[in-house]
């Protein structure tokens, strides 16, 4: 199975740069391959470089379900729409399949809709694949075939097939195709995500690459129709703080005529799935007559939650999940940022690992340490779902907000951050300790600690 | 409007955003055009009109000072606001992404020398 295994001589950084004519292989066309030859050949337009880039990928993501798909819950945070919309990648009502503009909180103590500041859609809710496996008609683009034809615009070559072998001689990295020949590049990207069997390929190479630490996580799609998707979940992703063991989050993101729901954890199994789609909170966001065991289909994907060691060698590099990304959100944000890095610098840097480790690591590094902070932020949160004196104060807290202006929206502005994944962690988590948000949420708890509350259902499901 | 259209949407003559006012943002056309107004002397002149795709706005970002323009939404337009806060952290982050607006504003100083040329040739 792997022919060709053996360490790559080290160069120095003179000798590895990219000139006119020289060949990338990227392994993988999800968002962090599709971006990764996007900007590559965007920049390289602008330095003045010709390159080849071949991008691999065995998926047909024009097709519905397992073909096509690659298991990710399907949000484009704030942050990244915003990012993307400077870059000039506008994403088209045709790839994004609603809009969001807020979420709704659930908690056994009640639900509440908070509302984005601007009462703008600036969370777009996406399909990776074509749809689940039940799509008859595909209504919508996919996400990653829409990101993969802007990358072939750019002049990336599509190769359908999975590189399974990779290997160095001529001081250079080579790939086998299954069944195909071997091939020369002067750089590889490898942006295969963690659920790739190529990944022990590059461990055994000895070059320090060790895969990320990851979690098992848990997406379903149920089709519902538009019209009642409209009629019940609205616009919102409803974000889910409920005292089930082993539970760390759960939503439900409204997309054309399926919901996909996402739940995050410590050994996600069957009895927790059941455990929570029979809640109470979440039986009452879904429409009348929902049956939990009606769905359409369901993946039990890997997710990075620890990033890889040394994601970067000679002529190598790592994008996305398979090397670092963002902690539990904006996995999509995270393969773009890491995509982007290694794409300026294999351009303007170089290609040897001296250069990834000068214009690389930091970025990698910058989203490692903000997943740390991000760590104790989810460990509050944790808190917070296991007490319910705190869930009432926080509920009562967040309620309370709503008729402030949007600036003093503290608590609603933390939470929006920490579940939509807009901000860095490190700045949710210093609005977390702000000293007026720590007293508000004690004179909630004093309050809640005297008075008793029935659980109030959110009043306005609709967009 | 489909469902995953992104942004706001604007109706025919409402502002987007004001002469005189602070802003706190740009904005991306999504869909649609808009005219950029500004009011001097008593008398409103359209300075140029802008459609999808085109960053507007961009100067609040960076010289945080007020509005300089008018810009008004011509027939049905949606629009995404991209705040200054998350942008001024992505630049701080990745230089680059400034790139495509350091091309817009090169291109509109040589739309306006060309512009001061041609009002000389006239006077």
């Amino acid at each position: 199975m792997l022919p060709w295994l053996g360490a790559p001589p080290l160069e120095s950084p003179e000798d590895a740069r990219l000139v006119d004519g020289c060949s990338v292989a990227v392994l993988g066309s999800g968002p962090a391959g599709s971006f990764f030859a996007y900007f590559l050949l965007e920049m390289a337009a602008h330095a003045g470089l010709r390159l080849q880039v071949d991008l691999y990928e065995p998926r047909d993501f024009s097709k519905a379900g397992a073909q096509g798909c690659n298991m990710c819950g399907g949000i484009i945070s704030e942050s990244l729409v915003q990012n993307l919309a400077a870059e000039g990648v506008n994403l088209p009502p045709a790839v994004v399949q609603r809009g969001i503009d807020s979420y709704v909180l659930h908690m056994d103590v009640g639900s509440v809709r908070i509302d984005t500041p601007l009462h703008e859609k600036r969370i777009g809710a996406i399909h990776r694949g074509s749809g689940p496996r039940d799509l008859s008609t595909a209504r919508w683009e996919s996400f990653d075939l829409h990101l993969q034809r802007r990358a072939l615009a750019r002049g990336a070559r599509l190769i359908a097939g999975r590189v399974d072998a990779v290997d160095w001689s001529e001081r250079r990295p080579w790939v086998r195709v299954r069944d195909g020949e071997r091939k020369q590049y002067d750089l590889i990207a490898v942006a295969v995500g963690v659920n790739s069997t190529i990944l022990p390929v590059f461990e055994a190479l000895n070059l320090g690459y060790r895969r990320p630490k990851t979690t098992k996580t848990v997406i379903r799609e149920y089709f519902l129709g538009e019209d009642v998707i409209a009629a019940t979940l609205g616009t919102s992703m409803h974000v889910f703080l409920l005292d089930i063991p082993r539970l760390e989050f759960a939503a439900i993101i409204p997309k054309g005529d399926y919901v996909t729901m996402c739940l995050l954890g410590e050994d996600v199994d069957n009895a927790l799935i059941e455990d929570f789609v029979g809640r109470r909170e979440v039986v009452a966001c879904m429409p009348p007559g929902w049956d939990a065991q009606a769905r359409s289909c369901q993946c039990l994907p890997q997710m990075n939650i620890r990033g890889a060691d040394m994601p970067l060698a000679d002529r190598l590099v790592f994008v996305g999940d398979c090397g670092v990304t963002r902690l539990y959100k904006d996995g999509i944000g995270g393969a773009y940022r890491t995509a982007k890095a290694a794409a300026r610098t294999a351009v303007f840097e170089g290609v040897s690992a001296a250069a990834f480790r000068r214009g690389y690591l930091p970025a990698c590094r910058r989203i490692a340490r903000d997943n740390d902070v991000g760590r104790i932020a989810f460990f509050l949160t944790r808190l917070v779902q296991r007490m319910r004196l705190a869930r009432r104060a926080m509920y009562r807290t967040v309620v309370a907000e709503q008729s402030k202006a949007a600036n003093a929206r503290r608590l609603s502005g933390v939470l929006w951050d920490m579940f939509s994944g807009s901000a860095p962690y490190k700045d949710i988590f210093s609005r977390m300790l702000h000293p007026a948000l720590m007293g508000a949420l004690a004179r909630s708890a004093a309050v809640s600690a005297v008075h008793s509350e029935r659980p109030v259902p959110v009043e306005d499901k609709k967009s | 409007m489909s469902t995953g259209a992104l942004g706001k949407v604007y109706e025919d003559g409402e502002i987007l955003m004001r002469q005189g006012e602070a802003g706190d943002g740009m904005f991306v056309i999504q869909e649609g055009q808009v005219e950029i107004v500004v009011d001097a002397g008593g008398h409103s002149t359209r300075v140029r009109v802008a459609g999808e795709g085109e960053i507007i706005g961009e100067m609040a970002v960076f010289e945080n000072v007020v509005h300089s323009a008018t810009v008004r939404a011509m027939g049905r337009v949606r629009a995404l606001t991209v705040d200054r806060r998350n942008f001024l952290r992505q630049i701080n982050e990745d230089p680059s992404i400034a790139f495509r607006l350091v091309q817009t504003m090169s291109r509109r100083v040589r739309e306006l020398s060309e512009e001061v040329v041609r009002l000389k040739r006239q006077s």
